[in-house]
């Protein structure tokens, strides 16, 4: 372990020297968060379209309302880098470099999706991608970031782990593990938690034994943070600041960033456990909104080009569409045993060697 | 008698309990407001407050076992985990700290206490969302293990499993909660340990629960045209288990087909034809059959989800091979 941990220092001052906290952002990476954001939207929008007509099946927990926090929190990172993701997953596979074809495609079940077929919604990931994979379990991936973490320590090529998960994972057994660990290990991984208001129905005044989940940052010997989630570039300094500390040998943090998730928790959910008050006073600090505002205002970008950009998405939503449900077929019945075990595969008389 | 759905007759069934008995309360995620992910408690929270109808953090961990210690301490709660597969979080409490709680103890303590839990494929909702997990139940002692398969069922049997001073893992499977059956308003209960004979005939014994005890009606009147007389035994407990209703019909017919929902291997009906092979070996013309899920974590796209899962066609088929 001593040499990984001499290599870890070395690497450590190369990398330092360029994080993003310290970098001012070029005009066409603001418009690339803006794009991304854009594209989130409008990929859940499709898929809450497909739902209702019943074209998707199964569950889809959609991102809408939250974008600024992927887009901002992966902004930050490097291709070697990892990071974990939940069952609201669509935002971080698409701000990890997910395409909007290949996610849709998974959604649907098809073979050309990035778990060809097998995941759909709440295991959407470009495991190629530096994305460890979205679970259906709440809380399932707080620990896997943390192993992450463990091994990014271990092979000191001073890479970090930016774990998302939501407000009501922070109240599972697996969080409060999960921190304890990665603080007494002092692991570089940025424990992202998306709090918007409710886990499902239940909202964190009825669940949460705080008021402010960063607080319990304490509990486990690291800063506990809040940002604004509504506000990318908000996001983006936060998550920054956390990877710079981990990167040079500071640890983990507790990020939590105050969103609204704008859709029911599934399709079929009523809201009946919050207001539309509530909901309207969110909707008028929407992420998207607020940062076109901005970049309108500082001249970056024209009404126009935001529009233009708008338009732009609508094409290639369409032709994710048209990828995932026209071009695209269904995995073969005869593949069903196929990835269960690594060199061995079912056979008449039970696992054979293959 | 009332024509009632699934879900109704579960919530009736909590509600005529809480009625009964004011130490029963119920207890899990989105219980409250919401009624329950699968709509099972409906109404319950308006009824009887927030006191008796809670809802939980997600913290299956900490719903089993509060659930344990609150049994242990004069209460009946009737937790609910929202998936069978968060089971998985709930086990230590539920068997480790539940189930094995009145033998190491000397046989001093009870934990009255139901854990209903909501599983099955069939909506591809993919891996973590689809799994029937009841192998992992009958294996653990202490633990009791019911699931039935239609209304009249499962109002009987969660009236029993609330009633019953051992702790009970209750399935309900998500294909099913929109089934309509009559349903008497009045007190009864089904009992523990009793299977139930769903279809009667003389050529093979289908024995079979759940979800899947549904399909194997369908699959006996597809045997019926092939002039093939299956008999369903409906487990309804797989823990108790009702042997001697099952070597009644072996007997009969001298051949068995098992069917589960579950993975194959070191599936709960294994059991099942362990005490026929102990307990009814003269009794069978044929090797005895399974049909099962793949053992594979099930997927989810339809055409995958679907060859994954034995269907009514595929229990028939199956039940023709062995007849022969
Ligand atoms: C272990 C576990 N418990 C319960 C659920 C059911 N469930 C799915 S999402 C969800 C709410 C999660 O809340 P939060 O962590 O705040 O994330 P959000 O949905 O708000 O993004 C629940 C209870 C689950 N999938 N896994
Ligand atoms: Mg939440």
């Amino acid at each position: 372990m001593a040499r990984a941990t001499k290599k870890a220092k070395r690497s450590r001052k190369k990398t330092a020297a360029k994080t993003p906290a310290a970098r001012a952002l070029k005009r066409e990476e603001k418009v690339h968060f803006l794009h991304q954001m854009m594209q989130i939207r409008a990929f859940e929008d499709k898929v809450f379209e497909l739902l209702a007509r019943d074209v998707l099946k199964g569950a889809s927990h959609v991102y809408a309302g939250q974008e600024a926090i992927a887009v901002g929190a992966c902004s930050v990172i490097e291709p070697t880098d990892y990071i974990t993701s939940t069952h609201r997953g669509h935002g971080h596979c698409l701000a990890r470099g997910g395409e909007l074809d290949r996610m849709l495609a998974e959604l649907c079940g098809k073979a050309t999706g990035y778990c060809k077929g097998r995941g759909g919604s709440m295991h959407i990931a470009d495991t190629s991608a530096g994305n460890l994979g979205a679970t259906g379990i709440v809380g399932g991936n707080i620990p896997v970031a943390t192993g992450a973490g463990l091994a990014c320590k271990f092979n000191g090529r001073n890479q970090v782990v930016l774990c998302f998960f939501g407000d009501g994972a922070s109240n599972n057994g697996t969080f409060h593990e999960s921190l304890n660990m990665a603080g007494a290990w002092q692991l570089p991984v940025v424990y992202i938690c998306e709090n918007n208001l409710y886990g499902m129905s239940v909202s964190t005044d009825v669940a949460c034994s705080v008021k402010d989940i960063a607080t319990r940052g304490v509990a486990y010997g690291m800063p506990g943070e809040i940002a604004d989630g509504m506000k990318v570039l908000e996001v983006r300094e936060a998550v920054a600041r956390a990877v710079a500390r981990a990167r040079e040998g500071g640890g983990p943090t507790l990020l939590e960033c105050k969103a609204y998730r704008y859709r029911g928790h599934s399709r079929s959910d009523p809201r009946k456990y919050r207001t539309r008050e509530e909901e309207d006073h969110w909707h008028s600090r929407d992420p998207i909104e607020q940062f076109s505002n901005l970049l309108v205002k500082t001249r970056a970008m024209t009404r126009k080009q935001v529009a233009d950009l708008h338009v732009q998405v609508e094409l290639e939503i369409a032709a994710a569409e048209k990828f995932a449900l026209e071009e695209s077929e269904y995995p073969d019945p005869s593949e069903l045993h196929d990835d269960v075990y690594v060199g061995w595969k079912k056979g008449p008389m039970g696992l054979e060697k293959v | 008698m009332a024509e009632v759905t699934f879900w109704q007759a579960i919530r009736d069934a909590l509600r005529d309990e809480m009625l009964r008995d004011e130490k029963v309360f119920v207890m899990g995620e989105d219980v409250g407001i919401y009624g329950g992910a699968y709509g099972a408690t409906r109404d319950l929270w308006e009824e009887f407050g927030s006191e008796r109808v809670r809802d939980t953090a997600i913290s299956e961990a900490a719903i089993a076992g509060a659930a344990v210690g609150a049994a242990m301490c004069g209460y009946r709660p009737v937790a609910e985990i929202m998936y069978m597969d968060f089971l998985t979080i709930a086990m230590d409490q539920f068997v480790n700290q539940g189930g094995k709680n009145r033998y190491m103890f000397g046989g001093k303590t009870t934990v009255p206490m139901v854990l209903r839990t909501q599983g099955g494929a069939g909506r591809c909702i993919a891996a973590q969302h689809s799994q029937s997990l009841e192998a992992w139940f009958v294996h653990a002692p202490g633990v009791f293990v019911v699931s039935p398969s239609n209304p009249y069922d499962a109002k009987g049997l969660l009236k029993a499993s609330i009633r019953d001073d051992n702790p009970v893992r209750f399935f309900e499977h998500k294909m099913i909660y929109g089934m309509k059956g009559e349903v008497p308003e009045e007190d009864y209960v089904v009992p523990l340990g009793r299977a139930n004979v769903t279809h009667e005939g003389d050529d093979v014994t289908i024995v079979i629960y759940s979800m899947m005890a549904n399909l194997a009606l369908e699959a006996a009147g597809i045997l019926e045209q092939d002039g093939i007389s299956a008999e369903v035994i409906d487990l309804r407990s797989l823990k108790p288990l009702d042997v001697d209703t099952i070597l009644r019909s072996v007997r009969k017919t001298g051949r068995v087909l098992l069917a589960s929902e579950g993975c194959e291997n070191n599936n709960a009906v294994t059991e099942v034809a362990m005490r026929i092979n102990e307990h009814g070996f003269d009794y069978l013309d044929a090797p005895m059959k399974r049909i099962c899920a793949a053992d594979v974590p099930i997927p989810m796209s339809p055409t995958l989800e679907d060859a994954c899962i034995p269907t009514a066609p595929r229990i028939a088929e199956a039940a023709k091979e062995l007849v022969g």
